[in-house]
């Protein structure tokens, strides 16, 4: 019993005295500036800087190989706080968001096959180029939804990815594993955009969309600053959208939606558009 | 005496019963061809006439773009009436040349016979390049690339694939009964050409009336006729060289790494035709069956010719089809539509009833390793779909995905429903990607 007790105890002691001068010893140095970086950063290790993590991110800051405004989920916020603990000028971005340029879901646009494979967009889309006929929708399967480390992205019953403007730190993530390039990046104060991602000419789109963007110039005609249409596909200038609104009513498929209002938290809904393209 | 075969492989039912007993018919001209410009494995062709051009039958319309390409032809005398994008059994619209035909049917005077005794192997290789023949097995895979291994590969077993394993099919069944000389002769030719030493032709032994007639036909000639056990991927090129060859294809490498070279028997005869007679692969046959189908049929057919078509060929529908199928059940691809047209590479044209069709959902995998049993290349179907489906690519690359021949054993044999083949193929996909960008 004894014996136990000594033997047990010197070993736990010359294992304790050892650990203690090799911690002494082979201690790594780490700038302080580091760990206050890393306890400043969201930490999700999203990888938006291009570094695996938030480590590699800090390191690059401390080593000045990097600027400190290359972590878009942590926002202005994180600049600030990364400028303070560095000692430098901040220069702060204009928030950025993601948004899906679609919204023809199951019901509003057609399929042309029946997609019976596993839930990924990418694998679908090399199925016949994707069960949705339009070239360029949301598939719908989701693979934006597991990509996004901050979970912003929900997917509605009707297959469509919407992507919440508080919850999107701009990341980018679901843009890199969207196989459509449905998913762009948009200044947060702008809550107009045209969602359609189809550069078909109208009669096609309108044979498989209700609410795709036929490119009837309407919208660029009545707000000409604010749309311009590029190969049958009409799109916001962000740089002069003040005046966007006006040409929401006028769109005859309603493709153009102002985000303000809500969406997509809550219903995964856009309010109805009053359908005003006559009247003008 | 028990038969040559490989380890692995399942048995489905193969449904050749409808058109084994069939003759060849000869399918009409349609009202439109529609000449797909990539029709093969490599670059698509590039088009060499212009709209409103008159072209005549076997003259070429798309010349071939670098080594790993070939030329396509015209199907049949005519207009060109359109080069535009149609859609193609590749599931996207593609660039095609419109023909429409003016119903003469005037061969090409360019087309030039010759005589095999003065041709080298070279000569013979650059006409089978110029005809555009291509692997008819279904692959299309250029035949002239495979017909010029480097020197140092030196090809002493000359294979060639009389198997038809995919079930429904049965063309080369009919070609090699009624046509063997044709195709004798086209082993003949790729004999010399590739000097191989021993020459045998693979048939699966539910064509006892092919084997004896072939056997009759090569008595006295160095070719061997080896029945092989009825099993699917029988005609799969690694297993029908394990089972005739006993020889294993090393993991990432081709055939002829181990002296071996497999040929389908269609392919023989479309060499022949490109050699002796100067003639273009400008048709083949092709089976049109199936439950949604009024009369299934063997036809001939011109490349280029609606599938639409085909099916008024055969009497129609009997009902609006479930699923439309270009080749076999287990590897073709299935159509959006009867609107595209039949390539180098149709063998078959399946129709099923929607209540054929069964769409079974997911569930989860139980474990059962009925899929490890199944698969001809011994890989772990499984495990491999399921690192793909979570994008681990370096995991799948270890477990040998890209050795997978996509042949769908064990999507078939899957209780529990699971796309194994799409997550492989998906898996493999990535690993390219992965491999080009590096």
């Amino acid at each position: 019993m004894l014996a136990a007790i000594l033997s047990l105890g010197c070993i736990g002691l010359f294992a304790a005295v050892a650990l203690g001068i090799a911690a002494k010893k082979f201690a790594v140095e780490v700038d302080p500036r580091e760990l206050a970086i890393l306890e400043a950063l969201p930490g999700a290790n999203c990888g938006a800087c291009g570094f695996p993590g938030c480590a590699g991110y800090a390191k690059a800051l401390v080593a000045g190989t990097i600027d400190l405004n290359q972590c878009p989920p942590g926002g202005a916020d994180v600049v600030m706080k990364l400028a303070r603990i560095l000692g430098v000028e901040a220069s702060a971005t204009a928030r950025q968001i993601a948004v899906v340029l679609c919204q023809g879901d199951n019901r509003k646009a057609q399929l042309k096959y029946h997609y019976l494979g596993f839930e990924d967009c990418t694998a679908a889309q090399r199925i016949a180029g994707g069960p949705k006929t339009c070239p360029g929708g949301c598939l719908g399967l989701g693979s934006c939804q597991r990509a996004c480390p901050f979970d912003a992205i929900e997917m509605t019953a009707e297959g469509l990815a919407v992507i919440s403007r508080e919850k999107c730190t701009g990341c980018r993530k679901c843009i890199a594993v969207c196989p459509r390039n449905v998913i762009r990046m948009t200044p947060y104060a702008s809550t107009i955009h045209v969602l359609c991602n189809s550069h078909d000419k109208g009669a096609a789109v309108r044979k498989y969309c209700q609410v795709g963007c036929i490119g009837c110039q309407i919208c660029h005609k009545t707000v000409p600053d604010a749309y311009k249409i590029e190969n049958f596909l009409a799109a916001v200038v962000y740089e002069h959208d003040g005046e966007a609104g006006e040409a929401i009513t006028k769109c005859p498929t309603k493709c153009i939606r102002d985000f303000a209002a809500g969406y997509p938290d809550g219903s995964c809904q856009l309010p109805a558009v009053a359908d005003n393209s006559h009247a003008a | 005496m028990k038969l040559k075969t490989f380890a692995g492989g399942i048995h489905p039912p193969d449904n050749k019963q409808w058109t084994s007993h069939k003759a060849i018919e000869v399918c009409s001209l349609p009202a439109e061809f529609v000449v797909p410009l990539a029709q093969h494995i490599g670059a698509p062709s590039v088009p060499c006439v212009e709209v409103g051009q008159q072209v005549a039958r076997g003259q070429e319309i798309g010349s071939a773009k670098g080594f790993v390409s070939v030329p396509v032809h015209a199907p049949t005398s005519g207009e060109v009436v359109a080069i535009e994008d149609r859609p193609h059994p590749w599931g996207t619209a593609l660039p095609a040349v419109i023909i429409r035909p003016d119903g003469e049917d005037r061969w090409s005077s360019a087309l030039q016979p010759a005589d095999p005794g003065t041709l080298s192997p070279e000569d013979m290789v650059e006409r089978v390049r110029r005809a555009g023949v291509v692997g008819m097995g279904g692959a299309a895979f250029p035949a002239h690339v495979k017909l010029s291994p480097p020197p140092e590969k030196k090809i002493n077993t000359l294979i060639f694939n009389g198997v038809e394993c995919e079930p429904y099919l049965t063309a080369d069944h009919r070609m090699m009964l009624e046509e063997p000389e044709r195709i004798l002769q086209g082993v003949a030719l790729l004999q010399f050409i590739f000097g191989a030493e021993r020459v045998v032709i693979g048939v699966e032994a539910n064509k006892p009336d092919a084997i004896a007639l072939l056997t009759q036909l090569c008595a006295g000639a160095p070719v061997e006729v080896v029945p092989l056990e009825v099993k699917y991927p029988q005609g799969a090129e690694k297993q029908l060289i394990a089972a005739v060859a006993g020889r294993e294809v090393p993991s990432g490498g081709l055939p002829m790494d181990i002296g071996v070279a497999v040929h389908n028997v269609s392919t023989a005869a479309a060499v022949t035709d490109a050699v002796i007679h100067g003639r273009p692969l400008i048709e083949r046959v092709c089976t049109v069956t199936g439950p949604a189908i009024r009369e299934p049929k063997n036809l001939r057919i011109r490349i280029g010719t609606p599938l639409s078509h085909l099916v008024e060929a055969c009497g129609g529908l009997l009902e609006e089809p479930g699923k439309i199928i270009l080749g076999g059940p287990m590897m073709g691809f299935t159509q959006l539509g009867l609107n595209v047209p039949a390539t180098r590479g149709t063998s078959g044209l399946l129709l099923l009833r929607a209540a054929d069709v069964v769409l079974q959902p997911e569930g989860p995998c139980i474990r059962c390793a009925r899929c490890v049993q199944a698969c001809p290349m011994h890989l772990l179907p499984t495990t491999i779909a399921a690192y793909s489906r979570r994008n681990l690519i370096a995991v799948a690359t270890e477990y040998c995905a890209m050795d997978c021949i996509e042949c769908g054993s064990c999507s078939y044999v899957c209780p529990a429903a699971i796309p194994l083949v799409q997550a492989i193929r998906y898996g493999k996909a990535a690993i390219l990607a992965k491999k080009r960008s590096s």
